[in-house]
């Protein structure tokens, strides 16, 4: 029974690594409809960041990680500002050509900048600890994903259902025209929204360095697990996200467990298997 | 910052590759460049995308050659013309590559393929038009059998999963469990571990083959650390993906399980011990070269890669590869005292010897494979720093794919 617990509770913080590498994603394109394939790129600018903070800086990963959430947000703020809204209205293809490009560029930047090589980072002792927990031990950095992922989740999904930015960036993005005719500054409101979905991207970057490494290619390379996170989810919400990533993370380690001659097929199956039974995601806002 | 000079530098020769082509592709006089008293050396590497950092080990390790021992051989100027074949999903473009600088840039011999499909795919291509290729490091098996052209200077898997398990046979391992990427270099581990490995009295518990890109190993080595065996042998792909497996395994305790970690050498390569770190410790890897080998090669090697890319970096075991395919190169030109003639650089290729930073190595004239030295390590912190340290030596492995006495 231990073994179970054990691979469930890995899988749960597989599964927040996904969520925390996707939630910004889900701000971005699940609220604000804005098809932001630049996503990895952001997240990848929060890796870089952090490593730079604590390698050369000396500053601690746990101050590193706010100031990239900042860094990155004020980032995303001022392209939002400077480019990305006129984007708001154009075609979804225009908006993923300019977005992919971006990435590329970006990609190629951070090459330029760092080199192809993968980057190393420091990281407090107590991450590779062995904490018991439910009889079973889990490593520190897997429990502090799973309790800053419950953090974002909770937080965010408060802001979103139940607070009056949240009303309003629910209603600028269903009716802009309407939200705007009742007084909402529909263009601040996004330019936050989006500095909150690249801060967001930047910090599960920075977070995921650990498990999946930082090269130049981090820009693309997790940008289907994510988008397939959004998509299961469904746009608009926070709670569909975090159920997708629980469950595709879940699934994935008791298959690997139990099945591993089903592979890398899984997980692709199970994504389609779900868009077939709901087509808009699991928590998905039909408009 | 020497990255940026270095790709600074390569973004020109490419402008004025690009230039010289435009200016000579419509001459049609195909003798133009072959007899052209030079020796002109087609490079297929992955230069970008997720492979870019090995792509740059070999260049580094093709320009430290140069730097010892000169762009001449034989009387003959050497010409380098570097080719982008983007990683491992890209045999079809590795196949056109090769035909295009054998065309139209009129290459002499290829130098390349970092990976098993490339070289697989332009095999029947290098027959065709009778050019060699010396093969950078793809090392599954049966490459060398898929064209007469073919040379390898690099591995092959069989040799360092064989020589591990039969190591792991006979140093009191009795139960071991397999854990491989599922791709040609990953049944090739596996197979040869095994073989090895109960050829010499070990009994396998339990294999299990991963996808090839999966970060998350950790449901797979619960199942591993359930099984109880004495040993994990353990090959993947290199890159993020090993260092993701090295972490994952540390983080489940392996060791403290009773569980030792074995293995193939590439798993654990020189630049990948700092993002490993603690990780290594103990772990156990067969392979042809590390760092801290000493022979008077070597330590040129490492001195003038660091005089030439900065004391901080390091070079790796294809660095060494891409060297030693350059001195096979040069050795086999000044043997055949300038001559370019397929057959003529075949033959002196086969039953070469060169004193390579990784030991003495040879060209199977048989195989025309590699046959060289296969040291067994162990993860150890020397002077603050993780590195795998050399403690037994098996001299002269040969591929064991290929004897057909196994």
């Amino acid at each position: 029974m231990s073994n179970i617990i054990t691979v469930v509770i890995d899988g749960i913080a597989y599964g927040m690594l996904l969520f925390l590498l996707a939630v910004g994603l889900s701000v971005t394109l699940g609220l604000m409809r804005f098809i932001n394939l630049a996503h990895g790129a952001f997240a990848m600018g929060g890796g870089y960041l952090a490593v730079t903070l604590t390698n050369r800086a000396g500053l601690p990963f746990l101050a590193a990680l706010p100031i990239t959430f900042v860094a990155v947000g004020l980032v995303g703020l001022v392209l939002e500002r400077s480019g990305i809204r006129h984007l708001y209205r154009v075609s979804a293809l225009r908006q993923v050509l300019f977005t992919i490009g971006f990435a590329f560029a970006m990609s190629a930047f951070a090459t330029i900048l760092f080199g192809p090589q993968q980057q190393p980072v420091r990281l407090p002792l107590w991450f590779s600890a062995r904490v018991p927990l439910f009889g079973v031990e889990i490593a520190g950095y897997r429990l502090f994903l799973i309790i800053v992922g419950a953090i974002i989740a909770t937080t965010l999904a408060v802001l979103v259902d139940h607070t009056l930015w949240g009303a309003r960036i629910r209603a600028a993005v269903d009716n802009r025209r309407a939200a705007e005719g009742i007084g909402i500054s529909v263009e601040r409101l996004f330019a936050i929204t989006f500095g909150l979905g690249t801060g967001l991207a930047g910090l599960g970057g920075a977070l995921s360095i650990e498990f999946l490494g930082l090269d130049p290619t981090f820009a693309f390379k997790y940008l289907t697990i994510v988008l397939m996170v959004v998509a299961i989810g469904g746009a608009g919400s926070i709670e569909g996200p975090i159920l997708a990533a629980l469950f595709l993370g879940v699934a994935d380690g008791l298959f690997k467990y139990f099945l591993p001659e089903a592979g890398s097929f899984v997980i692709f199956g199970l994504f389609v298997t779900v868009l077939v039974f709901f087509p808009a995601g699991l928590k998905g806002r039909t408009t | 910052m020497a990255h940026l000079v270095s790709s600074g530098i390569l973004g020109i020769r490419a402008a004025m590759l690009a230039a010289i082509c435009l200016c000579f592709g419509s001459l049609t006089a195909s003798e133009a460049f072959a007899m052209d008293g030079k020796l002109t050396v087609g490079v297929i590497l992955p230069l970008s995308g997720a492979f870019a950092n090995e792509g740059q080990q070999y260049e580094n390790g093709i320009a430290v050659f140069q730097k010892i021992y000169g762009k001449t051989v034989a009387g003959l100027p050497v010409e380098t013309v570097s080719r982008d074949d983007q990683g491992p999903g890209s045999g079809d473009l590795a196949r056109r590559l090769t035909q295009e600088l054998i065309v139209r840039d009129k290459a002499d011999v290829i130098v390349g393929y970092s990976f098993t499909p490339n070289a697989m795919s332009a095999a029947t291509l290098l027959t065709e038009v009778k050019k060699p290729a010396i093969i950078i490091n793809a090392a599954t098996s049966i490459i060398t059998e898929k064209s007469p052209y073919f040379v390898r200077v690099s591995w092959t898997l069989p040799q360092a999963a064989a020589t591990l398990g039969d190591w792991a046979a006979k140093n009191g391992i009795k139960t071991a469990y397999t854990m491989v990427s599922d791709y040609a270099p990953g049944i090739d581990a596996e197979t040869w571990f095994k073989k090895a490995f109960t050829a010499g009295g070990g009994k396998i518990v339990g294999e299990v083959r991963t996808p090839v890109t999966t970060m998350e190993y950790a449901p797979y080595l619960q199942r591993v650390v359930e099984a109880k065996p004495d040993a994990l042998f353990a090959f993947n792909p290199g890159g993020d993906v090993s260092v993701a497996f090295m972490k994952a395994a540390h983080e489940r305790n392996l060791a403290g399980n009773g569980i030792k970690l074995l293995v193939t050498g590439d798993v654990v390569e020189d630049n990948s011990l700092q993002l490993i770190g603690d990780g290594l410790d103990g772990v156990i890897s067969a392979h042809q070269y590390q760092i801290g080998l000493v022979n008077p090669e070597n330590e040129r090697f490492i001195k003038v890669y660091k005089e030439l890319f900065g004391a901080d970096t390091s070079p790796n075991f294809r660095a060494v590869q891409a060297y030693d395919a350059m001195a096979l190169l040069y050795k086999a030109v000044e043997k055949t005292g300038g001559k370019l003639d397929a057959p003529l650089l075949m033959d002196a290729f086969k039953g070469e010897k060169l004193n390579s930073p990784r030991g003495p190595i040879e060209i199977d004239p048989q195989t025309r494979d590699i046959v060289q030295n296969i040291y067994i390590r162990k993860g150890e912190k020397v002077n603050g720093h993780w590195q795998n340290v050399a403690f037994e030596t098996y001299a002269a492995v040969s591929d064991p794919g290929k004897s057909p006495a196994k």
